[in-house]
């Protein structure tokens, strides 16, 4: 059985195009939001769904965010919940490919074989764990492998010809290029950069690569997404959830409606960069 | 490795960076060359005798080592026990053991070729001797801090801007000094060609942990020959106070092997253990993954972290050393803790019998010992570390003392 990753990067690729993923925060703001965004964002086209895990000390991520896990966590999203939110996901979407994504020590605390199991059980494909390099990979890795969990591996572009061997060589699913030297959502990388990085990471797997951290455009995803083999955007998206929240911090029927709008122009963008 | 006494406790971590379960690398992709190449520059550094040479002549002439160890005659009186003795690393220069660590990064990041210099800090004890290392050196220095901090702490981010040091207050989280050590990784992440990170305790990614501690061993180095100069044998019981654990684990790593010696930790227990605001992460918390290392954490059933909360401001982190979270798992030392009100107590008597205002931190493991120091025999020694002055806690305790017609 092909995975569902295998099959959206070869969809993607029969209309000769990048894949789209984007990155939203599991419960933000609240839990029965966040599903609607989910359905959203499978409705406009997005390729790879990617569900943030909340965590309270996200070091790997900029203020847009940190403040979307605050938001989710001060609402009562747990672990569990984001558990719920994917099987609930999986159950309304059976063919969109949902990869968790966030830090090791709430699944650690949740205990890994449970939360194997119950990614499982969920339908969930993938898993990209923030903190754990491959120095650490008898944590995660090695047993959500087992468990048939794809197991993304992000690249920097600090990984040098000595690192990269070392990073790709337990990844699966397909590889996550960080575009820039820094967190989530802060500057962008230039094109040039990303064709180069995508010549040194091909060079070394034959996992597709798609490019992240600092996309905010239609524009800039479609020339990531032409310059890689797709391009994820999670800042940008999460910043709309927060302007169209309430005073209260409360969701409006605005938030699923912009989030919509504004996922379908990026799915414009990659498409309009097909070669 | 034939040749080494494999049933040292001095051999940790292994090359993961591992003490027993704790420490480790949990640190993103992005960050990973950074810490291998830190590794690779302090490994080289220890072999190297120049660079000994060089942090020995900064230690003697710049941080005025070795600190005394001070016989406190007054207080052991008072106490009617064991013999107290007082290691003066609040005698240092800018008034605290931070520096220890800091010149010797320092001189890290010298080798490696950095100029620009990042560091976190809570009360600003570890940001002020940063901030002097990097007007010693010509270096350039960022120091993050809880916007909270910065406020309350006022002396030391006035000391650090006159030393020309850049102040960023961190808002993102909850503004206290766990934000304070996000944000200075996630700036190092952003700016890695040019920064060296210099963290302040003996927590993060492996190789901090080793590193702070050896550079902070030298208080147990010099304890150690002082006390066989002035006693002839070693100490009974060796007690030390506890935030992150630098200035214990640098107290306590020369005697791990001595099992004559018996060694408290002594955590700050805040408003109490029950309470729940307390900073006493290895009596109140559990083991998880923070900043780099697995370690004992203050965290909830889903892995969030807690704040922690003590009268002292250098105490207060919800993590604590991977070292200290192995000896505690091993039972090798003995971690307690003492209360906001205690430590204040020890914080009076300590400036009434010896005319030594001890910082807030060393006051937590001076209430300790005024608890057990008395049912000791006469004979028997008993040495505390004395790792700060209390100028910089004037404005916290002051109001407290008058409050209660204390003064």
């Amino acid at each position: 059985m092909t995975s569902r990753i295998a099959n959206a990067f070869a969809n993607a690729r029969a209309e000769n195009r990048g894949i789209l993923g984007v990155f939203v925060t599991a419960g933000d703001p609240d839990a029965q939001t966040s599903a609607g965004i989910l359905d959203a964002l499978v409705d406009s086209h997005v390729d790879i769904v990617e569900l943030g895990m909340p965590f309270s000390d996200p070091m790997a991520d900029g203020p847009a965010i940190q403040a979307a896990s605050l938001r989710a966590l001060k609402n009562g999203m747990t672990l569990a919940g984001t558990l719920d939110i994917a099987a609930a996901f999986r159950a309304r979407h059976p063919d969109t490919p949902l990869v968790l994504m966030g830090y090791y020590n709430p699944i650690y605390i949740y205990g890994v074989d449970r939360f194997l199991a119950d990614a499982v059980k969920a339908g969930v494909d993938g898993l990209i764990v923030v903190d754990l390099p491959p120095e650490e990979d008898d944590e995660l890795l090695e047993p959500a492998r087992a468990a048939g969990l794809d197991f993304i591996r992000l690249v920097t572009p600090t990984s040098d010809a000595d690192r990269l061997p070392v990073v790709l060589g337990s990844a699966s699913g397909f590889v996550y290029y960080v575009a820039i030297t820094g967190i989530t959502g802060t500057t962008s990388a230039a094109g040039d950069s990303i064709s180069a990085a995508y010549e040194r990471i091909t060079a070394v797997t034959d996992l597709p690569v798609v490019t992240g951290f600092g996309i905010r455009t239609p524009e800039q995803a479609g020339e990531a997404a032409s310059r890689s083999d797709g391009a994820i955007v999670g800042s940008a998206v999460v910043e709309i959830i927060a302007e169209s929240l309430d005073d209260a911090g409360n969701g409006t029927p605005e938030t699923v409606s912009k989030i919509a709008a504004f996922v379908g122009e990026l799915a414009k963008g990659v498409a309009a960069k097909a070669d | 490795m034939t040749d080494v006494n494999m049933n040292s406790l001095r051999n940790q971590p292994d090359d993961r960076g591992r003490f027993g379960m704790h420490g480790g690398r949990f640190v993103a992709e992005t960050l990973m060359p950074l810490i291998l190449k830190v590794e690779e520059a302090y490994t080289s550094a220890t072999s190297d005798a120049d660079f000994q040479r060089e942090l020995e002549y900064y230690q003697t002439h710049y941080i005025g080592r070795p600190s005394p160890l001070y016989f406190a005659e007054r207080m052991t009186a008072h106490f009617g026990g064991a013999k107290l003795y007082l290691k003066r690393d609040e005698l240092n220069h800018t008034g605290a053991h931070k520096i220890n660590n800091v010149i010797g990064q320092a001189l890290v990041a010298k080798r490696m070729g950095k100029t620009k210099i990042i560091a976190e800090t809570g009360a600003g004890q570890h940001g002020v001797a940063t901030a002097t290392a990097c007007a010693l050196f010509n270096m350039e220095c960022e120091v993050f801090m809880g916007e909270e901090d910065v406020r309350r702490q006022k002396p030391n981010v006035d000391r650090m801007r006159l030393l020309g040091a850049k102040i960023y207050p961190v808002t993102s989280g909850t503004g206290t000094l766990k934000d304070a050590m996000n944000e200075a990784l996630r700036y190092w992440v952003a700016n890695a060609e040019s920064h060296f990170y210099i963290i302040g305790t003996v927590a993060g990614p492996h190789p901090y942990p080793q590193m702070v501690r050896d550079f902070q061993s030298v208080i147990g180095k010099e304890a150690r020959e002082q006390i066989m100069k002035a006693e002839g044998r070693l100490p009974d019981s060796i007690v030390a106070c506890i935030g992150g654990g630098s200035n214990a684990m640098g107290l306590f790593h020369p005697f791990l092997d001595e099992e004559s010696v018996s060694i408290y930790g002594v955590e700050a227990a805040g408003k109490g253990i029950p309470s729940g605001l307390h900073a006493a992460s290895l009596t109140g918390g559990t083991p998880g993954i923070l900043h780099g290392n697995r370690t004992y954490l203050l965290q909830d059933d889903d892995g969030q972290i807690i704040d922690a909360h003590s009268i002292s401001a250098g105490l207060d982190y919800p993590g604590i050393g991977p070292e200290h979270a192995w000896l505690h798992d091993m039972k090798r030392v003995n971690y307690v803790s003492a209360t906001d009100d205690e430590a204040l107590e020890a914080f009076q008597l300590c400036s009434r019998l010896e005319g030594i205002i001890p910082a807030l931190e060393p006051s937590h493991a001076l209430a300790f010992v005024s608890t057990m120091i008395g049912d000791m025999d006469k004979d028997d020694i008993v040495i505390l570390n004395m790792c700060g002055r209390g100028d910089k806690d004037l404005g916290a305790v002051l109001p407290v003392l008058e409050e209660r017609g204390r003064l």
